[in-house]
């Protein structure tokens, strides 16, 4: 593989890293571990670990995977490997 | 009109939709026939797999599971959403560049292997066809209850509607429908969730009602129900978590895996134009999931507030002179007391819906102190202020046993809905189950026709013969799916989790290595597979016989039930994956590394330029 493809790879694994650190800490950490805890915060009437893991992870998935199709997009015409 | 009448007009109308978008999208080439031609937008792609995605199982069952579990409920909320991050970021935009038509042929090109590719084919066909039985199983129970036709005649019509448009009209076809039937099932879902939440909250969108007070006091709504759930010697309900918190991390793990490992799901983004399309069309798959599965919880809180408020006043809803079931603020503030005698409900006075579910066998009452009332509570509860207050009040038992399965069908009915809303929510479980029987079918006809027929036994077979061969597989599997939905084995529950660990166990680990490792060979490959596969069906069979088969448990031999850490044998799809992670890595390190070509061919598949339409070409 060239530098530059080499670059573009671990640029991209850089991204994914990050990604998955988010996606870990909001369903596994604040839905699961950290739930009980983060009860005693209420969010309107939800307990904020309850609302982690009924509705806030769901939002965050969403807002990650957006986030991801467009910093590669990015990523591939930084490093010109985009579709024509 | 009767419930009956307008039940017909909304079914059948929905079905002759379905039918005539078939008829438009006929599909004229394997192009057109496995991938759509390779022409679907991005977000008709994503509405699509959200409809391919939600099952029976999500539509019917969830909100009922979540109901009884509470907090814990939310390892299905998580799981089967979180696996989208994973499918498109690891999976989905690589697997289009690869370009070819199924999973196995990935697995088969990269591991330079018709061994990899045929034991990839066992995994999807055995994945696939334990999954489409739950969804027969749900299209009888759909229309036996709704439709007042019998089971068995309910799956007969099933079959020829996914007939009619599947063998048609391959994943063109399908895709279409399945637009339209998310349309159905999102709205069949919606309607009375934002009614259910107007009654309870006054706030129309239930993602914000189950957070707010109920309608004229301060008093929150899941502060309430866990009060009333608690004072009947129930979990707490925004707290309780079935089993232990490693179980629940596990078992989420082992759904979010399973979901980005399930073939009918990947195969999905074969049909978009472009790698970035492949990409953003996964986001929008879970946005149109997220509508229904951000619902899921405000439904089942709500419902079970409503059920408890039927059979006891105590709770605080009255029906209201219109018949619709209404908010009292003074009851609720009052903190009345469940236990009082007149609080239950009289069982000759029991509203028409408990009637209508009795006849099922879903909803039983027992009358266990003779006092013509209904006293629903849990008589096993641990809770010792609760047992002291049931037994002070003459309380003999449980007298109320609800199946889980009726919450969301018969939520429009306990909450007092108007007709047309009850049928419509028939119309959305047959939506449900029908387009991801479709879509698992199309899994199944291309691995069958595509990389069995084609690429084991007749290479040199002419693309009209390879449309005729999977129309024909399709056709084969619809019958045994039919077959095995009318004569179910006594499995359906047990399968979908076995789906879910084998492709969590062996088809993820597979694909994800063949992008990201670019050294594993397939030695490491195939052995992994294996190893992971054979992990999950033992500790699976272990518990719930082999195939399924009861008195073939052999639970002891691998030291009692849940032995690996109290991990339950639905959750263990995670540690399978594991175990073919490791099993890969250390064959990998002792065999010699794949051929040049090969790795050149996974550094093309990590850049998205050049990325041409899907062909099938070996």
């Amino acid at each position: 593989m060239d530098d530059q493809g080499k670059a573009y790879w671990s640029a991209t694994l850089g991204l994914l890293g990050k990604i998955l650190a988010i996606w870990f800490v909001c369903s596994f950490l604040a839905g699961i571990l950290f739930a009980p805890a983060l009860n005693g915060i209420s969010l309107g009437g939800y307990p904020l670990g309850f609302w982690f893991a009924h509705q806030g992870s769901i939002y965050i998935f969403i807002a990650l995977i957006f986030y991801y199709a467009k910093a590669m997009g990015d990523l591939d015409r930084k490093f010109d490997v985009h579709e024509e | 009109m009767d419930l009956q009448t307008i039940t017909y007009l909304v079914v059948g109308a929905s079905f002759a939709l379905y039918i005539g978008i078939a008829i438009w999208a006929r599909a004229g080439s394997t192009s057109e026939f496995y991938a759509a031609g390779g022409s679907v937008h991005p977000i008709t792609n994503g509405m699509a797999t959200a409809a391919d995605w939600m099952s029976a199982a999500s539509f019917i069952s969830m909100a009922g599971l979540i109901a009884n579990m509470g907090y814990g409920g939310g390892l299905f909320l998580m799981g089967w959403t979180g696996g989208y991050v994973l499918l498109a970021m690891l999976l989905a935009p690589y697997l289009r560049k690869f370009g070819k038509f199924t999973v196995p042929q990935f697995i088969g090109d990269r591991f330079y292997s018709q061994t990899a590719s045929t034991v990839a084919v066992v995994c999807l066909l055995v994945a696939s066809i334990t999954y489409i039985i739950g969804q027969m199983t749900g299209v009888g129970v759909a229309f036996s209850r709704f439709l007042g036709v019998s089971s068995e005649m309910g799956i007969y019509i099933g079959m020829g509607i996914v007939f009619a448009y599947a063998v048609f009209g391959g994943m063109k076809g399908i895709t279409y429908t399945q637009v339209a039937q998310y349309i159905v099932l999102i709205l069949a879902y919606t309607v009375p969730a934002v009614f259910i939440s107007l009654q309870l909250t006054g706030n129309p969108i239930p993602q914000l009602g189950l957070g707010a007070s109920i309608s004229g006091t301060d008093i929150s709504l899941l502060t309430k129900l866990d009060q009333v759930v608690t004072d009947l010697g129930f979990n707490q309900y925004t707290t309780s978590v079935p089993g232990s918190t490693l179980n629940m991390f596990v078992y989420t793990m082992s759904l979010m895996i399973g979901t980005a490992g399930l073939p009918h799901v990947i195969m999905r983004f074969f049909t978009v134009a472009k790698v970035s399309d492949a990409r953003s069309s996964a986001g929008w798959a879970l946005i149109f999931i997220a509508l229904l599965y951000t619902t899921a919880p405000a439904v089942a809180a709500m419902a079970k507030m409503n059920l408890h408020a039927t059979v006891n006043t105590a709770v605080g809803l009255e029906t209201a002179a219109d018949g619709s079931l209404k908010v009292n603020p003074e009851v609720i503030k009052a903190n009345a007391d469940v236990y009082a005698p007149e609080a239950s409900l009289v069982y000759e006075q029991r509203p028409e819906w408990m009637k209508r579910w009795e006849k099922t066998g879903l909803l039983k009452f027992e009358d266990k102190n003779g006092d013509g009332r209904i006293q629903y509570y849990n008589d096993k509860t641990k809770n010792e202020a609760a047992k002291a207050k049931a037994e002070a009040a003459g309380w003999k038992g449980n007298e109320l046993t609800v199946n889980a399965d009726i919450i969301v069908l018969a939520n429009p009915e306990i909450a007092l809905l108007p007709n047309w809303v009850i049928a419509l929510v028939a119309a959305g479980g047959l939506a449900a189950a029908l387009s991801t029987a479709a879509g698992l079918l199309m899994a199944i006809s291309a691995a069958v026709s595509h990389d069995l027929v084609k690429g084991v036994f007749m290479p040199n077979i002419s693309e009209q013969g390879e449309l005729r061969a999977g129309k024909i597989s399709m056709a084969v599997a619809i019958v045994i799916a039919g077959y095995l939905g009318l004569n179910p084995p006594g499995f359906a529950a047990g399968t979908v989790a076995l789906a879910f660990g084998i492709a969590a166990s062996s088809l993820f680990p597979a694909i994800m290595m063949g992008i990201f490792s670019k050294k594993m060979n397939k030695e490491g490959a195939i052995a992994g597979m294996l190893a992971g596969l054979a992990f999950t069906l033992i500790y699976v069979f272990a518990h719930k016989g082999i195939f399924f088969i009861k008195g073939t448990e052999f639970v002891d031999m691998i030291g009692g039930p849940n032995s690996f850490f109290g991990i339950t044998p639905e959750a263990i799809g995670a540690i399978g994956a594991l175990v073919n992670f490791l099993v890969a890595f250390i064959v990998d390190k002792m065999t010699k590394e794949p051929p040049e070509h090969i790795q050149a061919m996974v550094e093309n598949v990590r850049i998205p330029r050049g990325a041409k339409a899907v062909d099938g070409a070996h």
